[in-house]
């Protein structure tokens, strides 16, 4: 049993991202210490890109403050290998390809490797065109995450039966971003994939209150958080620490 | 398996919740591509609506002037809405019909691919919303009330760059957010499959009747076919009929802006390298950390940090030529064109007959170039007056 799937184990999970660099890799550093020692189970660290298609207004932005610090991939990775030594929980990427491929893919993987990033979530990849980068995830033993769309309809048994780690299913329609209410069926989404494959279910997009997150789990086996904590750094900025912690800790009892 | 290759470009960078819409699109395409009634319906929108064929014009004055090769224009500009942009949105919108959707929504640089959507879907009865950066809103203002007036609801887009490259990625994923009832009606051969191959047989109506009506006038093939390229359809367009004519050159035009040793470019070709964005792989210009750069030409048109993946492809294969042309440069060819056969085009157009200036007085008097022009220069008439410097008092 991998690293991944060992955070589903008896247990749902929690799962947080945020955005590298914003305000600052230091902070982004001091934010997923917090995260951990407050109940995230994994942490998706968000590669900033100048133009990420599948975010709503509250990631973007985060993204581009980040950009205007030009923070660059070495100094993620850096971060990474400095924050490992403070926690054990699963880190991954959420990335686009493009900042990948213009690093160079095995040089990239490599690095993962290296700094104990255990699997990337890429939003401009779908199932077929996982080809891409899998010479040297394989190559490098990390694992790429299959998300799964409220349209994905037929594909969803190809995909569920190659998924690894674990599965992102989407919540809704549309892009990243804090939703008032979730009309999607989940349950009935999540019960499909659960007569195909053993692989955990994450549900995330839109889930922004423990309240939700408890409605979610439900059927699935984690729930995934994203532009809730960003828009907390957003507001609080450096001070956002404790802030999160406390968010965190109101999930963590709705959620276990 | 990954579809919608051309050599190691193309492909379909998506996020998973649009899959789906893609191929069913795809599947619609390829069902009413091949029916008879499809393609009569679309023939007599193209001929009774849009005013196809468009004429092929010999361009005596210029041809005299430059006194080297005979240069014929394919005047795309004067169809129905002032470019070749209505070949592809009535195709597009006709689909759209017949799969069912009652909505389509689309990007716009300059605003003459919203005003072709807008049109289209006012004819045929579909709900229209028009992604605009809002920086395009403000220097395209009269196309953003001309949509209006087609019906069409226009979104100014805020993110990025404020531009069409934002116009886009807010058009993708307002289709995320509402995939069941709508369609993307994508303007340019770019974006994932099956985008570049509908775009591109749409637009290929323009290369179909170069070659035709060329054969009538002259009784050959031309030897070079010069377009200007942004995402690339007009270009597409007249070359797709002539790529297995290995005698025909064909050259497109990039935007240079200030120069291509400048940061202040749009040329593609010259200035990008190997990338993935907007659900295709392709030459994107982009910073070394592989963010997508800020791009700049005096044309909104082809004012966008990519190219479309067959384009990237016939330039690989060396099929196809890629120049780069500045804002100065297509300015002059701009001015030269209006005063030397009245005709003034759009500034992209222009991109493509300042090449020909270059070219022609070196070529033979028998030998022939056809240049595309793309559209019609209305909406930049204001622009080019404050280029110059000139107060128009508008």
């Amino acid at each position: 049993m991998n690293k991944i799937s060992e955070v589903f184990k008896n247990k749902k999970a929690l799962i947080i991202y945020l955005t590298a660099g914003d305000p600052s890799l230091n902070k982004t550093e001091e934010f997923i210490v917090a995260l951990a020692e407050n109940g995230a189970d994994l942490i998706e660290i968000g590669i900033p890109f100048s133009d990420p298609v599948a975010e709503g207004e509250v990631i973007q932005n985060a993204m581009a403050r980040a950009l205007s610090k030009s923070i660059n991939l070495d100094d993620i990775f850096n971060m990474v290998s400095n924050v490992k030594k403070k926690v054990s929980i699963p880190l991954t990427f959420m990335t686009y390809l493009n900042p990948l491929l213009s690093y160079g893919y095995d040089k990239f993987f490599k690095k993962c490797k290296e700094t104990g990033i255990e699997a990337v979530i890429v939003p401009d990849m779908p199932f077929e065109e996982q080809k891409e980068i899998k010479d040297f995830t394989d190559k490098y033993g990390i694992t790429i995450i299959t998300l799964i769309a409220p349209t994905s309809d037929e594909r969803i048994e190809k995909l569920a039966k190659n998924a690894e780690g674990f599965i992102y299913l989407v919540s809704s329609l549309g892009v990243t971003g804090v939703r008032r209410e979730i009309t999607t069926d989940i349950n009935a989404i999540v019960s499909n994939i659960k007569q195909i494959t053993g692989v955990p279910v994450a549900v995330g997009f839109g889930i922004s209150t423990g309240k939700q997150a408890k409605e979610m789990i439900k059927s699935a086996d984690g729930v995934i958080m994203g532009s809730a904590i960003v828009k907390i750094i957003a507001e609080h900025k450096e001070n956002a620490t404790p802030k999160i912690a406390d968010f965190i800790l109101g999930v963590k009892k709705e959620v276990q | 398996m990954s579809k919608g290759k051309y050599g190691i470009h193309g492909g379909q960078y998506v996020p998973e919740t649009l899959m789906t819409a893609l191929n069913d699109l795809e599947k619609a395409y390829n069902s009413y591509k091949n029916e008879k009634d499809f393609n009569n319906e679309l023939e007599s929108l193209f001929n009774n609506y849009a005013g196809r064929p468009s004429r092929l014009y010999y361009a005596k004055n210029l041809t005299e002037k430059l006194g080297g090769a005979k240069i014929y224009l394919k005047r795309e500009d004067l169809n129905h809405t002032g470019s070749h942009k209505i070949n592809n949105v009535l195709g597009q919108i006709l689909l759209a019909k017949k799969m069912g959707k009652k909505r389509v929504i689309a990007e716009t640089g300059a605003g003459q691919h919203g005003v072709a959507t807008a049109t289209a879907a006012a004819l045929l009865g579909l709900e229209c919303e028009i992604f605009m950066g809002e920086e395009d809103t403000q220097r395209q203002s009269l196309n953003v009330f001309r949509m209006k007036l087609l019906g069409a609801k226009v979104h100014p887009v805020k993110s990025g760059t404020k531009t069409l490259k934002d116009a886009v990625s807010e058009a993708m994923r307002e289709w995320t957010r509402r995939v069941d009832d709508t369609l993307y009606v994508l303007g340019s051969v770019m974006g994932p499959h099956p985008f570049p191959e509908i775009v591109r047989d749409f637009q290929s109506v323009i290369g179909k009747e170069i070659k035709k009506q060329l054969f009538e006038k002259e009784g050959k093939l031309p030897d070079a076919v010069i377009a200007c390229v942004g995402g690339g359809s007009n270009a597409i367009g007249s070359f797709y009929d002539f790529i297995n004519d290995t005698s025909v050159k064909l050259i497109g035009c990039e935007a240079a802006g200030k120069g291509v040793d400048t940061p202040e470019t749009a040329a593609t070709i010259a200035t990008g390298r190997i990338g993935i964005f907007h659900g295709m792989k392709s030459y994107f210009c982009q910073t070394e950390s592989g963010q997508i750069a800020p791009v700049y030409s005096i044309s909104a048109g082809l004012d966008y940090p990519g190219i479309g993946p067959e384009h990237s492809y016939l330039h690989d294969i060396k099929r196809a030529q890629y120049v780069s042309v500045t804002d100065a440069e297509a300015v002059e060819a701009f001015e030269f064109l209006s005063h030397t056969e009245g005709i003034i085009s759009a500034i992209e157009s222009a991109h493509a007959v300042y090449h020909t200036m270059q070219i022609a007085p070196k070529m033979k008097k028998d030998e022939i170039i056809v240049i595309t022009l793309s559209g019609r220069g209305d909406k930049d008439v204001s622009m080019i007056a404050r280029y110059k410097g000139v107060d128009i008092n508008e």
